[in-house]
């Protein structure tokens, strides 16, 4: 197999090529669609590297749902045309990011040249917790993210919840409380309303389908909730759904149940099970199931939020 | 897997490479981009369905044939629906 | 019968990112839109292939994935563009 390393230095190159092309481009849009493909190749270097649970999830947030919200929010803030002159920063301010950037670069890649002969790693720790009170589940990614590591997954959520808060304090004042903007301006287009009555349905069994399958293969809760927020956002893009208004009941409880369910459950370990965050034997994977499901709604909810923008103000309010 | 399937499987998959190469040429060197959305969906379809077409007598059971399937009408719908909305886009001569 | 399927996959991957020089020269946004789809298009195809060749589990996934997430992103893409036309109407 000599064409493998060939493969491999040309990904590499790829990689690196469209990165700068991303950083050089003039133009927002031209820059977005550059980390977009920039996003996709990074997910065939985690194939090679056999991590497919990795590859789905940046093809599925880092490029498309990042790349979206990227491109919505240069759209909002009309920033899409060049700066104006008097906005530019100025050469020392330009040299001095250059020479900080390149420091933390340096630090970093001394910092992984220069690690002891074998690296000290939690991976064997890890795999160990993983397949003993392991829960069950024949996927060692999911069994280390709900099992070993159960709380760190859980502040993930919640700071994606902090993040909404944050992107809708954005709003004005009298705004708040009402609904986003609609992601579309004008009237719906009949190809894009097709497209998105016939992908979102089979999306959502496909999202569905991949976060069931975590459990015991490539997948889990945030790969498919992430497919699922980004079916939601196909159909308020096509205008098919509108945004919700942010106060309403059933998007907070949505968005919140995720890490409420996670931190009842590992409060009850605490009682049931003897300590913070352990699951009883023999049902742990049930439970598993369970809090992913919840965290898949979050997730599902939460990131179509964060696209849709802060509460605007609308005429009939 | 008989010898006849070997060989069908083989002669799909490398059609359907060479329409992912004939689909690069046709975006890098055709004049217009009209034309260049042409080569663009032509990859789109021939090229990922006759690399499906090849990999469906591999398929180990009916639900991972059927997964190919889907994946290859998905890919026809998205690549159709999106090869009007970027002409349209064309047309209204965005710059 | 593997190997073939892995160059396949590999000619696949390269041949489309030899596209991705039309995101360099591409004279509108839209030519940029158009390199990075058949970039999407070509990954999914490579990795139906990649996915039979080796035996890594999960990697049609990862293609059943991409296949909503191509479409997902260009319908952002292009809402952008109607946006920034003074889109009217249809």
């Amino acid at each position: 197999m000599s064409v493998l390393p060939v493969l491999d230095v040309v990904l590499a190159s790829l990689v690196i090529g469209v990165a700068l092309f991303t950083i050089a481009a003039r133009d927002l849009f031209a820059s977005v669609v550059g980390y977009v493909a920039y996003g996709l190749l990074l997910a065939f270097v985690w194939i090679r590297l056999y991590a497919p649970d990795v590859a789905l999830t940046e093809a599925a947030v880092g490029s498309g749902v990042t790349g979206v919200l990227l491109i919505t929010a240069g759209k909002r803030l009309g920033a899409l045309k060049n700066a104006a002159p008097e906005m530019r920063p100025g050469l020392s301010l330009k040299i001095l990011t250059g020479v900080l950037a390149a420091l933390v670069a340096g630090a970093l890649g001394a910092a992984i040249l220069m690690l002891p002969d074998p690296p000290p790693s939690l991976a064997p720790e890890a795999a160990a917790a993983a397949s003993g009170a392991g829960a069950g589940l024949e996927n060692p990614i999911t069994a280390v993210l709900m099992s070993y590591r159960s709380f760190d997954t859980m502040l993930e959520k919640i700071v994606l919840i902090l993040a909404v808060v944050g992107v809708w304090s954005v709003g004005a004042n009298k705004a708040w409380g009402s609904a986003p903007a609609p992601l579309r301006q004008s009237r719906p287009y009949a190809p894009m309303v097709l497209l998105a009555q016939t992908l979102a349905p089979v999306g959502v069994l496909i999202g569905i389908h991949i976060f069931w399958t975590g459990a015991d293969a490539p997948g889990g809760a945030f790969q498919g909730g992430a497919l699922l927020a980004a079916m939601w956002m196909v159909t308020m893009m096509a205008r098919l759904a509108e945004p919700p208004r942010i106060d309403a009941q059933w998007l907070r409880m949505a968005m919140v149940a995720g890490p409420a369910v996670f931190l009842v459950t590992g409060l009850a370990g605490g009682v049931l099970a003897g300590s913070f965050f352990a699951y009883p034997p023999g049902i742990a994977k049930p439970i598993i199931l369970a809090i992913e499901a919840f965290m898949v709604l979050s997730i599902a909810t939460a990131l179509p939020m964060l696209v849709a923008g802060p509460p605007s103000e609308r005429p009939d309010q | 897997m008989t010898t006849l399937l070997e060989l069908f499987s083989v002669a799909a998959i490398s059609v359907g490479a060479f329409f992912f190469f004939a689909g690069t040429v046709g975006l890098l060197r055709f004049p217009d981009s009209l034309t260049r959305l042409h080569a663009l969906t032509k990859a789109d379809n021939l090229g990922l369905g006759l690399v499906v077409l090849g990999l469906l007598p591999r398929a180990e059971n009916t639900f991972s044939a059927l997964k190919l399937i889907v994946i290859w009408a998905l890919v026809l719908l998205s690549g159709a629906s999106t090869a009007q909305l970027i002409g349209r886009a064309l047309r209204r001569g965005r710059k | 019968m593997n190997e073939l399927l892995l160059a396949a996959a590999g000619l696949i991957v390269l041949t489309v990112a030899i596209g991705l020089a039309r995101i360099l020269r591409g004279p509108t946004d839209v030519e940029r839109l158009m390199a990075v789809q058949l970039l999407g298009t070509g990954g999914i195809a490579a990795l139906l292939l990649i996915a039979y060749a080796t035996n890594v589990p999960g990697v049609e996934d990862v293609a059943l994935g991409l296949a909503l997430l191509a479409p997902f992103a260009t319908i952002a893409f292009i809402n952008l563009l109607d946006a920034d036309q003074g889109d009217a109407g249809v």
